[in-house]
């Protein structure tokens, strides 16, 4: 019954699914080791979350299906859920709850037993400092402890594979870094395998053993963070950061348009992020930024960035994506006041 | 096994709803409130205790002044003297004598009076010549109701004193009893339980049945589109759980919200409005059950086919104000025209309405409401069967 291949633990395969025209996942294939830490990177909208939703049970695939610890997510759903532990982007806990009552109810579910399911409650608030709130109902808590027990939820089956979407969307850095470390050590310690979406750079690169690159609903590119970073740090790629005291759309469109240029950004008002290639790639930048009379304050020569991988491979930015979303969040939640739009 | 997790699951399910539902206690007082209000609108609108129609503002037109003895009075005047005599005792109405019948119309106009009472210019005349005199009772047709009752109580009053006068008439003729011959149909009515029931008799039923089956109908699709919305079904959703203790533990907890509003209702009814249940009250709420029962599969397959709570709100209102009207809680579907008539044969509310009707006011025991059992049973089955597989669909889309 339980087949591994290769000690894959998540084997997805051929796995499609349609919103009535919409293809929100296309014809994706990939497998995630037992132990490891795999992200899915890629802006809102990618298709990241959907996935994630057929492969916790949550959603029917439209073609396609996948194997979770030798279970056939569609033959034998009530198997694979007894397996995972979801996190999702939306809380999930009753808010008329106490700590301790939600984790109880969701515990129920799973058939744990009275004394061993209230020992793993204790343990749990412990592990994530809550124990001083356990007969606190969850309304009255803070984003950040309310995200730490939405975590904290998900590991109650003691789950072999731990799904989570956007763990860190709309939590302040040290809460982020709290989640992160937490994942980490859940990984580390009890060896549970972490199945992570993100549009954070920064969670996939400290976090992921490897990432998936998803856009448009297909995985452009799949490896570890160092191996993605070098298909572009290569011998012909270089990443070069130009600093201009006067930076102007101009000086911009001329950069664009040299041959050996791939991609240029505009980081700030003096701040040029440009991606070439060629060995002589370097001098015609320079050359043809003086030629229009730019003055370069300073030139420097970068480690690629998983935003670069991303951009090189797709075209475009995540944020050019990922940033639609979150704006109008924040207008939902602060009302008209733009200078509120800032996380 | 799966039996006893299935219904295990169910009850935690139910459980945390009913803690969900007492710690919201603005929506706790509203639970209690809603029926209160109900039932004291009700209560009020519809007096229990019968007629009590008094001082009816009507006018009195006398046109027959041709006979005019000053020691005879004419049987005009008699009638008049008669119709004081009557009302001395019974204070329904508050005559005035008005001159014309067109200040009656007037009056009516301005609201001064309910109606009017005409005595025709021949009636002396034709009382001593031994034909019938006309009375003309005039309405007021902007109110049919008040208008309706004034016609029929002074339809009463005349009928009376019209069988005084015959029976004054008949005496010459020396019968042993003269009121056989005036009036040879003694006609009595009987209910079926003792007591004179009310309109609110009639009315209490059906409000405890459409309130608990409204509750449940409403209370489901909200209860469950919320929970998708804010995201908590997925916590249930990715449990090794059968999907039906899902559907099953939202009903559970619905029914049991209901059937406080239930109890809550009952007892104003018996308590505050005089109500009395002649019936089992175990029966009582058995069908209060069964009445869920039938509807619940309806809120199931709404729930399915929203994506979110207001729609399901907004569906459930559309549906249930017609329901409310067509289902003989406040009007008795006799009333109704054939088309109206047919519609409310669909309601399950229909039935769940008569037959608790049959048991409160009637007395009425599982026989004799079979036939309304049978089609609540046949109604929540069909619509379980249809809601099941429906849901099951919804929920992994």
């Amino acid at each position: 019954m339980m087949i591994m291949e290769n000690n894959s633990i998540i084997q997805v395969k051929n796995l499609t699914k349609r919103f009535g025209k919409f293809t929100a996942v296309d014809d994706i294939s990939f497998n995630v080791k037992k132990g490891e830490i795999f992200g899915l990177l890629g802006p809102n909208g990618a298709g990241k979350s959907t996935t994630l939703r057929v492969l916790s049970t949550l959603a029917r695939p439209t073609k396609g299906t996948a194997v979770i610890g030798g279970y056939d997510i569609l033959k034998n759903d009530n198997e694979v859920r007894k397996l995972i532990g979801i996190v999702s982007e939306k809380m999930i806990m009753y808010n008329r709850l106490t700590a301790a009552e939600n984790l109880r109810f969701f515990g129920n579910l799973f058939n744990i037993p009275k004394d061993v399911l209230n020992k793993r409650i204790d343990e749990l608030l412990e592990l994530v400092q809550l124990t001083k709130w356990k007969n606190s109902q969850v309304g009255t808590f803070s984003t950040g402890m309310r995200q730490r027990i939405n975590v904290v939820r998900a590991l109650l089956n003691m789950p072999q594979v731990l799904f989570l979407d956007e763990p860190t969307l709309g939590l302040d850095p040290q809460s982020s870094v709290e989640i992160r470390e937490f994942v980490k050590k859940l990984n580390q310690e009890n060896g549970t395998t972490v199945l992570i979406t993100t549009h954070m750079m920064v969670d996939a690169d400290l976090l992921c053993d490897r990432i998936a690159i998803v856009d448009h609903g297909k995985i452009v590119a799949l490896d570890t963070s160092t191996n993605l970073k070098k298909t572009i740090s290569g011998a012909d790629t270089t990443i070069i950061s130009l600093e201009l005291a006067n930076l102007n759309q101009e000086l911009i469109d001329t950069v664009r348009k040299l041959d050996c240029v791939d991609s240029v950004t505009q980081e700030n008002s003096m701040h040029l992020r440009i991606i070439v290639h060629g060995s002589e790639a370097f001098d015609s930048v320079l050359d043809s930024v003086r030629v229009k009379k730019g003055k370069i304050n300073s030139v420097q020569n970068l480690q690629p960035t998983l935003e670069d991988v991303f951009l090189h491979i797709t075209g475009h930015q995540v944020r050019d994506v990922a940033d639609q979303k979150i704006p109008m969040e924040t207008r939902r939640r602060f009302g008209q006041r733009p200078q509120a739009r800032g996380r | 096994m799966g039996a006893k997790n299935l219904l295990s699951h169910s009850f935690r399910i139910a459980a945390k709803d009913l803690t969900e539902l007492f710690r919201n206690r603005l929506g706790l007082v509203l639970l209690i409130v809603m029926p209160l209000f109900m039932m004291v609108m009700v209560g009020f609108i519809y007096p229990s205790n019968g007629s009590t129609l008094t001082n009816l503002p009507i006018g009195l037109v006398n046109e027959d002044l041709s006979y005019n003895s000053s020691t005879i009075p004419s049987p005009s005047q008699a009638f008049i003297m008669r119709l004081q005599a009557f009302n001395a005792q019974t204070n329904m109405l508050k005559l005035s004598n008005v001159s014309t019948v067109d200040d009656i119309k007037d009056m009516v106009q301005r609201g001064e009076l309910n109606g009017g009472i005409i005595i025709s210019s021949n009636f002396s005349e034709s009382i001593m010549t031994g034909q019938q005199g006309v009375l003309i009772i005039m309405s007021d047709q902007s109110n049919p109701q008040v208008s309706a009752t004034v016609q029929a109580a002074l339809s009463a009053v005349f009928d009376q004193m019209g069988t005084q006068l015959a029976i004054q008439n008949v005496q010459p003729l020396n019968a042993t009893n003269p009121l056989a011959v005036v009036k040879p149909y003694n006609v009595q009515t009987q209910g079926v339980v003792s007591g004179t029931p009310s309109y609110f008799d009639f009315i209490a039923p059906g409000i405890i049945a459409m309130t608990v089956m409204m509750s449940v109908m409403t209370g489901l699709p909200v209860a469950i589109s919320q929970e998708k919305e804010i995201g908590t079904m997925d916590g249930m959703m990715v449990a090794p759980i059968n999907r039906l203790s899902i559907i099953l533990g939202k009903t559970m907890g619905q029914v049991a919200r209901g059937l406080i509003q239930g109890v809550i209702i009952l007892v104003l009814a018996v308590g505050l409005f005089g109500v009395t249940i002649h019936g089992n009250i175990l029966l009582v709420f058995g069908l209060l059950l069964l009445g869920i029962f039938s509807f619940v599969g309806l809120g199931i397959v709404i729930t399915s086919f929203t994506k979110d709570q207001e729609t399901a709100q907004m569906l459930m209102m559309t549906l249930m104000f017609p329901m409310m009207f067509l289902s003989g809680v406040f009007f008795p579907i006799q009333q109704m025209p054939w088309y109206m008539q047919g519609v409310s044969k669909f309601l399950p509310l229909t039935y769940a309405a008569d037959a608790l009707r049959k048991v409160m006011v009637l007395g009425a025991g599982i026989p004799e409401i079979s036939t309304e059992l049978i089609i609540l049973i046949t109604f929540g089955v069909v619509m379980t069967v249809i809601a099941v597989p429906v849901f099951r669909r919804m929920m992994t889309r």
